[in-house]
């Protein structure tokens, strides 16, 4: 190895040093308040609980993902399935895959809209998305439960009409957490589907025409399988943070129709069950991440990146 | 049909779009205009007043609260447009090297995990260094923050970064300009977009956040959306809609100025 070659050698390896030094503050913060203290929560899901909160300290034990699924009769100390925890599963997981089916049944019309208005156009539409995007989740939210109230708009026109007698209660039913997810997440649908619509060739659409496809075909066989990776994306954003939702059921929702956050919130808090708490949390961790898995891959496959 | 076939058009596909746009803007118009309500309800118009402005102002329990959500989102977005912009210098323009892309990873990491899931790790976490240090002070929410925010301040900035002519660098350098040199008079001035731009995204999604913050915070240490969460709970009077309004307007002042920092060209 030549004099010259290893200069360069220790060049590059100084360069990639500086490389490091000048990442390690973003690097060192993030660890600190973010990946750390998932590790921890990792931890903490296979300790014992502590009598008011917190935990025993280096007592392990699996009751903590024991609990997520099951639990001990109070009396006669049978096992049981833990119906309410399965139960809120259920309904985390049906509210996020119908607000993903509603969003995209309503975003995919919103997004080719916006695709084929004039170039000039565009910009306009699509800032008219990134603004409800934007906004305060507590505004939006705040905003649905205005709307969905006993003395709320809806209410108030379907008495004003008379075709109810009685206010239709909608506040503090799976209605209202449903309701608000889909109000609050469309725009994470659109922006996606945007980004693939944006591109794609209409020689193809036109292609489809002039081979005699009608309009409903040229949709279903021509242009949905073009922006499969932006469908995806879409479903994938939406999805994501249906199943994560805190704020929308806990104000919508009101105290019985938990989903997942709010049963987490409620193990650190009145249930004092922080290692369920964590094994729960880690769950949804998992379940996030298979998710986004996909998203990863069907990305890497080609396109679909999200305007976001 | 003297209009032709348009080959782009899809049947009624334009009435959903325009049904979408209302319905995402009645809500929020509904909410901004009994605002301006002078009655006691949020769904009864008894006329105009800018009365629930001027109580809101006068409300100490509000003036703090944003109070310590600006200098909160301040110091957060500050914080974590620096790093992130020095990340982003460190992560971009260069053949891959080992641990490029674990950086990205470790980078993006706060935008993979759900809002709980974070909030309840930092609230193990920080409890207990509460115990220890006996500090309780706002370092530990703007430490949150200024973790979820660097990933948000690092996109625009590594986009910017991306697209710059890496021959101006080389060009300062033959000129004899020392690295810091080139990197203030020629960098910088090409970069400043992009970090402005980060700065502004960092800056409203630390205005914004709620989650977090619940769950780090300690007592007395209510931010404007955590304040608003605990009023939703109590009864509602038009006080909310005229914070939610100007809440919301400063938003759109932002976002719009994102819009037009972000487009310019380089």
């Amino acid at each position: 190895m030549g004099v010259a070659q290893q200069a360069a050698d220790r060049a590059e390896r100084d360069q990639i040093r500086k490389r490091w030094l000048l990442s390690s503050p973003a690097l060192i913060i993030i660890f600190f308040a973010a990946i750390g203290p998932l590790a921890v929560v990792v931890l903490y899901s296979f300790m014992v609980k502590g009598d008011y909160g917190d935990v025993k300290y280096w007592q392990f034990s699996l009751d903590g993902w024991f609990n997520v699924v099951a639990e001990r009769d109070m009396f006669d100390d049978t096992l049981g399935l833990a119906w309410a925890n399965i139960s809120i599963f259920w309904r985390s997981l049906k509210l996020s895959f119908i607000t993903t089916i509603i969003t995209l049944f309503f975003g995919f019309p919103t997004a080719y809209f916006i695709a084929t208005r004039k170039p000039d156009k565009r910009d306009l539409w699509l800032f008219l998305i990134t603004i409800p995007f934007w906004t305060n989740i507590l505004i939006r939210t705040f905003a649905m439960q205005e709307v969905i109230r006993n003395e709320g708009i809806i209410n108030s026109a379907l008495m004003g009409l008379g075709l109810v007698d009685q206010p239709v209660q909608i506040m503090f039913t799976d209605w209202a957490i449903l309701f608000g997810m889909v109000y609050v997440y469309l725009p994470l649908m659109v922006l996606p589907l945007y980004a693939s619509l944006e591109k794609l060739d209409f020689r193809l659409v036109e292609a489809g025409y002039d081979l005699y496809a009608n309009r409903f075909q040229v949709l279903w066989r021509v242009i949905i399988p073009l922006v499969k990776p932006g469908i995806v994306a879409g479903c994938i954003l939406v999805f994501i943070p249906s199943l994560g939702a805190y704020v929308i059921p806990r104000v919508l929702g009101g105290g019985k129709n938990m989903m997942l956050g709010n049963l987490i919130d409620l193990q650190f808090g009145q249930g004092r069950n922080w290692p369920l708490g964590s094994a729960l949390s880690i769950t949804l961790m998992i379940i996030v991440t298979l998710a986004l898995l996909v998203y990863v891959r069907n990305t890497a496959k080609g396109g679909g990146n999200g305007h976001v | 049909m003297s209009k032709g076939f348009s080959i782009t058009s899809m049947p009624g596909f334009s009435l959903i779009a325009l049904a979408c746009f209302a319905v995402l803007y009645l809500p929020v118009a509904t909410l901004v205009f009994y605002a301006f309500n002078a009655g006691q309800s949020v769904a009864m118009w008894e006329g105009f007043s800018l009365r629930w402005f001027e109580s809101a102002w006068q409300n100490t329990a509000v003036q703090e609260a944003t109070i310590r959500s600006a200098v909160i989102a301040v110091v957060a977005a500050t914080i974590a447009t620096v790093t992130a912009t020095m990340a982003a210098i460190a992560t971009t323009r260069t053949a891959p090297y080992r641990g490029l892309t674990f950086k990205y990873a470790f980078i993006n990491q706060p935008l993979m995990v759900p809002e709980i899931v974070t909030a309840v790790a930092l609230l193990i976490v920080f409890s207990r260094i509460k115990i220890w240090t006996g500090y309780s002070g706002l370092g530990y929410i703007i430490a949150a923050h200024t973790a979820f925010c660097i990933p948000f301040a690092y996109m625009p900035i590594r986009a910017r970064l991306e697209g710059m002519d890496l021959t101006l660098e080389r060009a300062a350098a033959d000129l004899y300009a020392p690295p810091w040199a080139a990197f203030k008079r020629v960098t910088l001035p090409i970069l400043w977009p992009g970090i402005l731009a980060g700065f502004m995204l960092a800056f409203v999604i630390s205005l914004d956040d709620v989650v977090i913050t619940e769950f780090v915070k300690s007592a007395g240490q209510e931010t404007l959306p955590t304040y608003m969460l605990g009023q939703l709970k109590r009864s509602v009077t038009p006080e909310i809609n005229a914070i939610s309004t100007v809440f919301l307007g400063i938003s759109i002042l932002l976002v719009t100025m994102f819009f037009f920092i972000s487009r310019k060209k380089a």
